[in-house]
């Protein structure tokens, strides 16, 4: 199993999400600087990792969806390779268009940075199969413009198509249906608020993050 | 040429922003304020003879999000 890590210049969950990609996988990522303009054939896997890429410049994620390595993502997005946006991740798969809607300023206006309550709508894709459906965990949240928006005829879609993954069990950010993670139309793309890679292991205090990266690599044996 | 852009929220969605604004302006005690909204204003300096598409693609494709933004266009002699 081959994965890759994107990293922009204010990316800074990078690292984070490489040691989670590292031990589910049992291989480290490529960091892939957001210069290239390829990304290696064999990969399964990609990263979008959480930060102030561009320093949130212009929108959050804004000019990071417009550097030539995202289309790279987007191409191997196309070929089925699965590709996780976290955070700012999220933002930038958005503002690709990878992943319907947008995420705006929180509706409390703060800077949110806490453990939210969540669940799990959708437990058939490969990020969440290792969960039950309408399974209760708890993923640390930090962010700012983490509101999910989208038109009332997108969101009825993706409710009715189950692509919402997961939902707040809380009010957090103002998020429209409380969406907290977003899958694509063929279920290999997911953009999700909070960090499941920051409670990967017991000194974390929760794990709840494991199994979403176990499903993926578990994902991955199952199409081998 | 100068072109001033101006990138606006599309109503209906949510300002927190604004809204902040507006109690702070109400704060400091201006009670005829009914609602403040926030946006952008970009200026480019560009070659002569840029062409309203490209202006326009401009603002599609980079200074605003049609998903939640609306753009207006102001050229500059």
């Amino acid at each position: 199993m081959k994965s890759a890590v994107i990293v922009f210049p204010g990316s800074n969950c990078d690292r984070d999400l490489a040691v989670a990609f590292e031990k589910a996988g049992g291989r480290a990522p490529e960091m892939i600087w957001h210069r290239e303009t390829e990304l290696p054939d064999d990969i399964d896997l990609i990263g979008v990792p959480g930060g102030f890429s561009y320093g949130d410049y212009l929108r959050s994620g804004a000019m990071a969806a417009r550097s030539p390595v995202m289309q790279a993502v987007a191409r191997a997005a196309e070929r089925g390779v699965f590709v996780l946006g976290i955070c700012n991740g999220f933002q930038v798969l958005t503002e690709t268009g990878l992943l319907p809607g947008a995420l705006l300023r929180n509706a409390g206006g703060k800077f949110v940075c806490r453990d939210v309550a969540l669940t799990v709508e959708n437990a058939q894709s490969a990020f969440t199969a290792r969960y039950d459906h309408g399974e209760s965990i708890s993923f640390p949240v930090a962010h700012h413009d983490g509101n999910y928006f989208a038109d009332a005829e997108t969101l009825d879609r993706l409710e009715g198509d189950g692509r919402v993954a997961l939902r707040y069990a809380e009010a957090v950010n103002g998020s429209a249906r409380n969406i907290a993670g977003v899958l694509n139309a063929a279920g290999n793309v997911l953009g999700m608020m909070p960090h499941p890679e920051r409670v990967i292991e017991s000194a974390h205090g929760n794990t709840d993050g494991r199994r979403l990266f176990d499903g993926i690599i578990e994902g991955l044996l199952a199409r081998a | 040429m100068k072109a001033r852009i101006f990138v606006t929220l599309k109503s209906g969605v949510l300002d927190p922003q604004g809204k902040a604004i507006h109690h702070a302006l109400e704060g400091l005690g201006f009670s005829g304020v009914n609602d403040a909204r926030a946006g952008k204003l970009i200026e480019l300096d560009l070659a002569d003879g840029t062409s309203d598409d490209d202006l326009d693609a401009m603002c599609r494709k980079l200074l605003a999000n049609t998903v939640i933004e609306n753009y207006r266009i102001e050229k500059v002699a």
